[in-house]
């Protein structure tokens, strides 16, 4: 069960602002994650707490490829994005390094900066204490959820592999 | 329904064979079936693809060498179907751009990569792939880049994925994917004097909005389309990311098979949409009437016609990045400069996407038309398309670039603004010093 306060945007929050280009010098996570929204919310790192939530509306993560944008967000210590929608790129890169995304548009209508959630990822209940209201995210599709079960698709290429070797 | 057959290394044996489907299917479909061994495969439909080929580049192949490494594996599946492109920082900019660079070259001496570009060799990767006739009409590429939708332009299924889904597919040789919905494009009427395949596409994201195509391929035909050049279908293809697509493509024609036929390295296959394939949605757009366009910040969809965005004052021009860095890019921009200066307070800056679109820019004489004209020419680098280097710009500094993203923060300080538009526009807007049509030039 994750608990955490929300930090609150709107749409296309895109990768440029997560992780700033200027920034992408460097694969440390750490170094990332002291850069984290910078040029969208320079107050961000200052406030962030281990366990927060991010919830936006619309295309969360569009833009560039880079990994760099969920490692800086996962390592910033926020435990969950919830959205509307999020950019397709984004969306994969978020599961390969872990960082847990849900997509719920009636739980983004329904929180307000600094309201506290409870997010259960197993069943995708959302839980807004502040306003005590609960929601429903969508589930992952079960190729995907296989994907998290098995550890990610570092896990999931690992076992490829070794089934492929065995195989010849 | 009709599944044509071209084989490059078989350019005398045409096949044609009758293939029973369902349903029509789109080209986008048909490539992806026949990466995972089926005859037809349905939007929303997870499939495991194999791949023709990838890439990363200097600012996403460390992420990716360190997952490959995670994963365990000895070798790559195949040296020849990877490209390691140094694009982004390079010249390397700063120490820590070098140390990266670095350790990019030495996976790919270790594994023996054919494709790695050395400074000096190098491009933009979006340009020099096809260029270099590595990615193929009827191809399955993916690319730690999210532009890596370009190749669409040949015929291609690509499209852009993260470092670690990149270490995986280059241990393993192929990815999932969920078959994308399929929206279509028709441009028809006749192209105006100035409109190109940037105004096309950022006519299109302003109409439909920087998720209109979230997940879905955008196809773009019709006569419009037909009448484009190779670059303009390019950069409509390169930019369906910022649509939000996971792909743009175009069917192959005889121009794209007059581009491809001496570059390619390899053997390759022509598909067509069906008649019958089904699309999700149709947008029609009337190119005869359309102005060139400029995308105002901070989205590319506030696009905006060049006659609404006069008295912008502008600092500086950047003409190249994957988007436009091609020489018929540069001949038009030259055409504008020829025996014009540069505006006193204006920085222009010429970017060719790769080394032989620099040479030929040379002997053509554009390069040095660009000089003469009081602008910069820089060896091919992403640089300052996104803040890198090469002209990041200072706060309160309004850009006008030929790339693909204004974003804020994009070409520097957050205060600063970057509005998107096609050569013919930046170069008139380098002369006149704020947004202007080429219509203005006297």
């Amino acid at each position: 069960m994750i608990r955490g306060m929300v930090h609150r945007y709107g749409s296309n929050v895109d990768t440029d602002v997560i992780i700033p280009a200027r920034y992408l010098n460097t694969t440390d996570p750490k170094e990332l994650a002291s850069h984290c929204m910078e040029d969208i919310d320079p107050e961000f790192v200052k406030r962030v707490k281990p366990g927060d939530i991010i919830v936006a509306e619309d295309n969360f993560g569009c833009g560039s490829s880079r990994e760099h944008a969920p490692i800086a967000i996962k390592e910033s210590g926020i435990a969950c994005v919830i959205a509307n929608t999020f950019a397709r790129i984004f969306y994969r890169n978020a599961l390969n390094v872990g960082l847990p995304i849900l997509e719920c548009p009636d739980a983004v209508e329904g929180t307000r900066a600094g309201d506290i959630l409870e997010v259960d990822l197993e069943s995708g209940k959302i839980s807004n204490v502040t306003t005590g209201k609960t929601y429903t995210a969508k589930p992952f599709p079960p190729f995907m959820q296989e994907l998290i079960r098995v550890g990610g698709l570092v896990n999931y290429a690992r076992s490829q592999l070794s089934r492929r070797t065995r195989a010849t | 329904m009709r599944l044509t057959e071209v084989r490059a290394d078989a350019p005398k044996s045409v096949e044609e064979k009758e293939v029973k489907y369902p349903m029509g299917q789109t080209i986008t479909q048909k490539i992806l079936a026949a990466h995972c061994g089926k005859d037809y495969v349905e939007p929303g439909e997870l499939i495991n693809a194999r791949l023709d080929f990838m890439l990363a580049n200097d600012i996403t192949a460390p992420i990716a060498i360190r997952e490959f490494e995670r994963i365990g594996a000895e070798t790559v599946f195949d040296k020849d179907r990877i490209a390691l492109v140094p694009d982004h920082s390079t010249p390397n900019k700063d120490i820590n751009s070098a140390q990266l660079v670095k350790a990019v070259r030495e996976f790919a001496k270790k594994h023996n990569i054919t494709y790695w570009f050395e400074i000096g060799r190098v491009g933009i990767e979006h340009t020099l792939l096809p260029d270099e006739g590595l990615v193929l009409p009827g191809d399955c590429v993916i690319g730690a880049d999210s532009h890596t939708c370009t190749y669409g332009a040949v015929g291609a299924f690509s499209t852009g994925v993260g470092s670690t889904d990149l270490a995986a597919a280059m241990a393993l040789g192929e990815t999932w994917f969920k078959v994308p919905e399929q929206m279509k494009f028709i441009y028809y009427g006749k192209l105006p004097k100035w409109v190109g395949g940037k105004d096309l596409i950022l006519y299109t994201i302003g109409l439909i909005g920087v998720d209109g195509a979230l997940y879905r391929t955008m196809e773009f035909t019709g006569e419009a389309i037909a009448e484009l050049d190779m670059a303009g279908r390019f950069t409509m293809c390169n930019m369906a990311i910022e649509a939000g697509g996971k792909n743009g493509i175009i069917a192959p024609d005889d121009k794209t098979l007059e581009y491809v036929k001496p570059r390619a390295k390899r053997g390759y296959k022509v598909y067509a949409s069906d008649p019958d394939a089904v699309y999700k949605d149709v947008v029609e757009i009337d190119v005869s009437k359309l102005e060139p366009m400029v995308s105002f910040p901070h989205l590319p969809e506030n696009a905006k016609p060049v006659s609404e965005a006069s008295d912008v004052r502008i600092d500086q021009v950047v003409i190249g990045s994957c988007t436009n860095g091609r020489i018929e890019d540069l001949r038009t921009a030259a055409e504008l400069l020829r025996g014009r200066k540069v505006h006193r307070d204006v920085r222009l800056i010429v970017i060719p996407a790769t080394q032989e679109i620099y040479l030929q820019a040379l002997k053509e004489g554009l390069i040095e038309i660009f000089v003469e004209a009081g602008g910069a020419v820089s060896t091919p680098t992403c640089g300052p398309c996104l803040g890198g280097h090469m002209g990041v710009l200072a706060e309160g500094e309004r850009a006008v670039a030929t790339t693909n993203r204004n974003f804020v923060g994009r070409m520097g300080h957050t205060k600063s603004e970057v509005y998107l538009a096609g050569p013919a526009v930046a170069a008139a807007s380098a002369v006149l010093g704020r947004i202007a049509s080429p219509e203005e030039l006297k």
